[in-house]
């Protein structure tokens, strides 16, 4: 499966939950599958969707999920032992493996090669990280929701894309109804 | 009353109840302050743009953030401040040290304070600059300022204002 894929699988899932959706294509993908006012798309920014989802679910106690990339989890590494260290049982991280910047035209990542990102996560400190295949991404994610337990997943997938359009939301009508959305 | 814990005073004054920090020597009596007040969730970034982020979530979720950081950091964090807290036009308060101005013992902090106060003019970021410790009244207003604006703020806060760096 490619990540639009598992996108529109699990979105019977993301409906109902705050979601932080990463930078680029997997915003775009959602923003065409299922917008949702609970839905914060990021314009920009590339590597701060784990932190943004972080510091919302130690602010209030809704849960909330972050969809990113594995090269924007590169980017910003040391989101890792932010998240490890500061347990927010009302936080997952879901990390859409492709091995690849599929943004801007699929150039590989180091995930894709010799690095872990799940291995990291461990490393880092995190105590439930889960690998999965895309296949199992709803399942596992249905399963970090129902433990209320803070959970990484990293979801193996391929690499691809598909055509959509960009979003042309105003960023701050995307943030106002978020946060309506969020204080409702 | 010591700087710090006025400094602290005002933030918790004006319901600041998430702060992020990455440490500077001459910020270490406020962010001790900060890690000691049960107001405060202090929660430590490894690096600045990752501590906006934080701070850009917390926001959302209904906190007063700010952030607490050298100004080495404007040079990471423009991108951030730029498509994130500004784009978004999100409050951020941002207590700043300002290292490389008078008083300075390490050079290569000056390569940077030379360029702080013209990135932060270029990003159109109301920025206020605490030399003498009487400037420091300013806090509670620059504070409320900034979350009845939505946009992130500077306060620079140099060598002078924290009493010097000691025997050197």
């Amino acid at each position: 499966m490619i990540r639009s894929e598992i996108l529109r699988e699990i979105a019977p899932i993301l409906r109902d939950q705050l979601v932080v959706c990463n930078i680029g294509l997997p915003s775009q993908e959602l923003h065409m599958i299922d917008d949702q006012p609970t839905n914060f798309y990021m314009l920009g920014t590339m590597g701060l969707s784990s932190s943004i989802g972080l510091g919302l679910a130690l602010s209030q106690d809704k849960t909330v999920i972050s969809i990113d990339g594995d090269g924007s989890v590169l980017t910003n590494l040391g989101t890792l032992p932010t998240i490890a260290n500061n347990v927010a049982d009302n936080y997952i991280l879901l990390i859409i493996d492709n091995g690849s910047y599929g943004s801007t035209g699929d150039q590989p990542t180091y995930a894709g090669m010799k690095t872990s990102l799940t291995a990291v996560a461990k490393a880092c400190g995190c105590e439930n990280v889960v690998e999965c295949q895309d296949v199992d991404t709803g399942k596992v994610l249905q399963a970090a929701l129902d433990s209320k337990k803070m959970t990484i997943i990293v979801s193996k997938c391929d690499s691809g894309n598909i055509k959509l359009p960009v979003i042309t939301k105003d960023p701050v009508v995307i943030r106002d109804r978020f946060m309506t959305a969020v204080a409702s | 009353m010591s700087i710090s814990k006025k400094i602290v005073d005002d933030l918790v004054a004006n319901d600041v109840s998430f702060i992020t920090t990455v440490p500077c020597k001459q910020l270490a009596g406020v962010i001790e302050e900060v890690e000691e007040r049960e107001e405060i969730f202090h929660i430590p970034a490894n690096k600045e743009d990752e501590g906006m982020g934080l701070c850009a979530g917390a926001w959302m979720g209904g906190k007063r953030p700010a952030i607490i950081m050298q100004n080495t950091a404007i040079g990471v964090t423009i991108n951030t401040l730029a498509t994130l807290t500004q784009f978004y036009r999100m409050p951020l308060p941002m207590l700043i040290s300002y290292r490389g101005e008078l008083r300075e013992p390490v050079a290569c902090q000056v390569e940077m304070a030379v360029h702080t106060k013209a990135l932060l003019n270029q990003l159109n970021i109301p920025t206020y600059h605490f030399h003498k410790e009487a400037d420091a009244d300013e806090l509670d207003a620059i504070l409320k300022y900034t979350f009845m604006c939505n946009k992130p703020v500077a306060i620079l806060t140099d060598a002078s204002f924290w009493g010097g760096y000691g025997d050197q």
